[in-house]
């Protein structure tokens, strides 16, 4: 959580965006995933935001549906996920990784257990896409305990007293959908955006704002300097690792990605 | 309303879709409260649904046997053949209230999705369903009627094809376009406030039936059955039935027969609680939560989960669910043709199989009341064979 907040203040003054990329532990395998998060730092990501597959992921679109699966055929579970940031952390990645899954894996890990675990082996918080604020008191109490993030959603359809009591209740940043629908590439940010993020910005207090949902080019992201704290990419990142060869086309391809959009964060 | 059934339901969803939740919610409360909207439905379920729909004494099955009297709640004599029609109508009627012109659903046996197209033409509104592609090929004269009726028909390849994966298309295209759309959801699943809703369109059935049966027999049946999958046509059933000295049976499937082992339907016998679609139930679901496959011969019980007003039932006892496995089922399927003049769809074969097995349980002339929620004309060309393949194996 200190490390979240202080990544989010850091840019701050510094004026620059802060970079979100989101992988999919154990994609394509778990063995690549360490070196995909830490050729993500070494190009310039402030945050890693670490998929935890599930069979239903109802929040998010092709791209990511097929990693998670693809992760799943290979034996991933959230206990692997676990090892997977302890490893990171071993291998020197500082970067701080939220983990971002469904409800339904980590209530049966259970939660305090797994607020522990994720604690234990170098975890900054979650991103929990199915858990509005009104379901989210026993995860909140379980992430003030153990000194971790929650991260909750503001939407374009989100009246003005929800957005607040989301950007309330996050602890690290608030997530801003930038458009309805599910993850995916979308060629341009979404008409309104501007205004809509006026009206987050309104609400929602100190509370760092990371926007999510279709950023994939350095435009996206130049077009969100000053008007955001953070930008998220995921299916993008995704893509373009599904679309290499080999390990080491994948980490190049990581590598150029996230260079390109870091440059635009500045 | 707080969406809660005891420790279950909730609203576990997108951000994106709390509003969309929140205006439905608002808008049937007024509905309900409304003497156009009530008696607008009621006219709709007399003069295009066919209600009241009758109740049907057996002569032969559970008499033969038990000398226990069933009796029938004839939700196949519906227009569209099964329950689902009754929700259709009643929230195709609340999204005109809403405004939205565009309806999208879901389908695991095609009865929703048919019903759904058949509401959507009938008050001229449009009408997208999901269906697996697996149940798409089971189910293939549904597949047509949806699109004779309108419909645009979208088959889903995702996971296992089945009637989860179809509710999982539903819900991502209704977070694409929650302004404009209303998802018409065909079961008591689904976050808040769709469990209640469609309970609320549903209950027609046990009001019904309970004023039907009392007229017959001037008492209560000894036990109500009916099959669970979801879960709309026994919550229906049951709602009238919640405070009267009646047992009530929930009949889920067992599939191949294999006990807890895999190869079944049944989460409320061997599943454990937890969140799928936007609700906190009972799931099948492996040690790491990952959502389990499931196995039925009837599609419209093979969901991995199941309405969590039936988990709360069955923590507290007040129904009791047991199972009855595809062999029973067909069992049953080909009795009721044979023997009563009746062919029950595969689901409700499963509430016949199961209420057979509770007439056991009874002295002499005791009476159960089943819910047949609808026909099965769908099922020929599966039953046939299955009846054929099973013949032949056995031969």
């Amino acid at each position: 959580m200190k490390r979240l907040e202080q990544t989010f203040a850091d840019n701050r003054i510094k004026g620059e965006t802060t970079l979100v990329a989101y992988i999919t532990s154990g994609y394509p395998s778990l063995g690549e995933t360490v070196g995909l998060i830490a050729a993500a730092e070494q190009a310039g990501a402030d945050v890693i935001e670490l998929g935890v597959p599930f069979s239903d992921p109802l929040g998010d679109g092709p791209v990511i549906q097929a990693t998670g699966q693809a992760a799943l055929d290979t034996g991933t579970t959230t206990a692997a996920t676990l090892d997977v940031v302890a490893e990171a952390r071993a291998a020197g990645v500082e970067a701080p990784i939220v983990l971002m899954g469904y409800c339904n894996p980590f209530l049966r890990y259970g939660l305090t257990q797994l607020y522990d675990d994720a604690r234990s082996a170098g975890a900054d918080g979650f991103v929990v896409p199915d858990l509005p604020t009104r379901e989210g008191a026993e995860w909140l109490a379980n992430a003030e305990a153990s000194e971790l993030g929650q991260v909750f959603f503001a939407a374009p359809g989100s009246s003005t007293e929800r957005i607040a009591e989301s950007a309330a209740a996050s602890r690290g940043f608030l997530y801003v959908l930038a458009a309805n629908g599910v993850t995916g590439v979308r060629s341009e940010l979404a008409d309104g955006i501007d205004s809509y993020l006026e009206r987050v910005r309104s609400v929602s207090g100190d509370t760092p704002l990371a926007v999510g949902f279709g950023i994939s080019r350095p435009e996206h992201v130049a077009a969100l300097h000053g008007r955001a704290d953070g930008v998220i990419v995921g299916s993008a990142l995704l893509q373009r690792i599904g679309a290499a060869r080999d390990a080491a086309g994948r980490r190049r391809a990581t590598t150029e990605l996230i260079s390109s959009l870091k440059a635009a964060t500045r | 309303m707080n969406g809660r059934f005891g420790e279950y339901g909730g609203q576990f969803v997108a951000e994106t879709l709390v509003g969309p939740l929140e205006e439905l919610e608002a808008e049937y409360q007024k509905a309900l409260v409304d003497p156009e909207f009530t008696a607008e439905l009621d006219r709709l379920f007399r003069m295009f649904v066919g209600r009241p729909t009758p109740i049907t004494e057996l002569h032969r099955l559970g008499t033969t046997e038990h000398g226990v009297k069933l009796w029938l709640k004839r939700e196949d004599l519906t227009h569209t053949g099964a329950h689902k029609i009754n929700n259709s109508i009643g929230q195709a009627l609340l999204a005109h209230r809403l405004g939205k012109k565009r309806i999208i659903a879901e389908t695991g046996a095609g009865q929703h999705g048919v019903a759904v197209a058949a509401a959507c033409a009938y008050l001229g509104l449009d009408a997208t369903v999901y269906m697996g592609r697996v149940d798409a090929e089971r189910q293939a004269p549904n597949l047509q009627r949806m699109k004779l009726l309108g419909a645009r028909v979208e088959l889903v390849d995702l996971g296992t094809a089945t009637l989860k994966d179809a509710i999982n298309a539903a819900i991502r295209e209704w977070i694409a376009h929650p302004d404009t759309t209303h998802y018409l959801l065909g079961s008591v699943v689904g976050p808040h406030p769709f469990p209640t809703i469609v309970r609320g369109f549903q209950s027609v059935i046990g009001r019904e039936a309970r004023a039907q049966f009392l007229e017959e027999n001037d008492r209560l049946p000894d036990a109500v059955v009916a099959c669970v999958g979801g879960g709309s046509n026994a919550a229906g059933m049951f709602s009238a039935f919640l405070d009267d000295p009646v047992r009530l049976v929930g009949v889920q499937a067992a599939g191949e027969g294999r006990g807890g082992e895999g190869g079944h339907a049944a989460p409320l016998l061997y599943g454990d609680p937890g969140v799928l679609q936007g609700t906190r139930t009972y799931l099948l679901q492996d040690d790491d939560g990952q959502i389990q496959l499931t196995h039925s011969i009837a599609p419209g019980l093979d969901y991995a989960g199941v309405g969590p007003e039936h988990s709360h039932y069955k923590d507290t006892g007040k129904v009791e669910y047991i199972s009855a496995s595809d062999d029973e089922a067909l069992d049953a399927f080909a009795a009721l043709s044979s023997q009563e003049g009746i062919v029950p769809a595969l689901e409700s074969a499963h509430a016949v199989a199961g209420a057979l097995k509770v007439a056991r349980e009874y002295e002499s002339g005791a009476t159960i009341l089943v819910n047949l929620s609808g026909r099965g004309d769908k099922d020929l060309t599966s039953a046939m064979a299955a009846l054929q393949q099973r013949e032949e194996t056995t031969r």
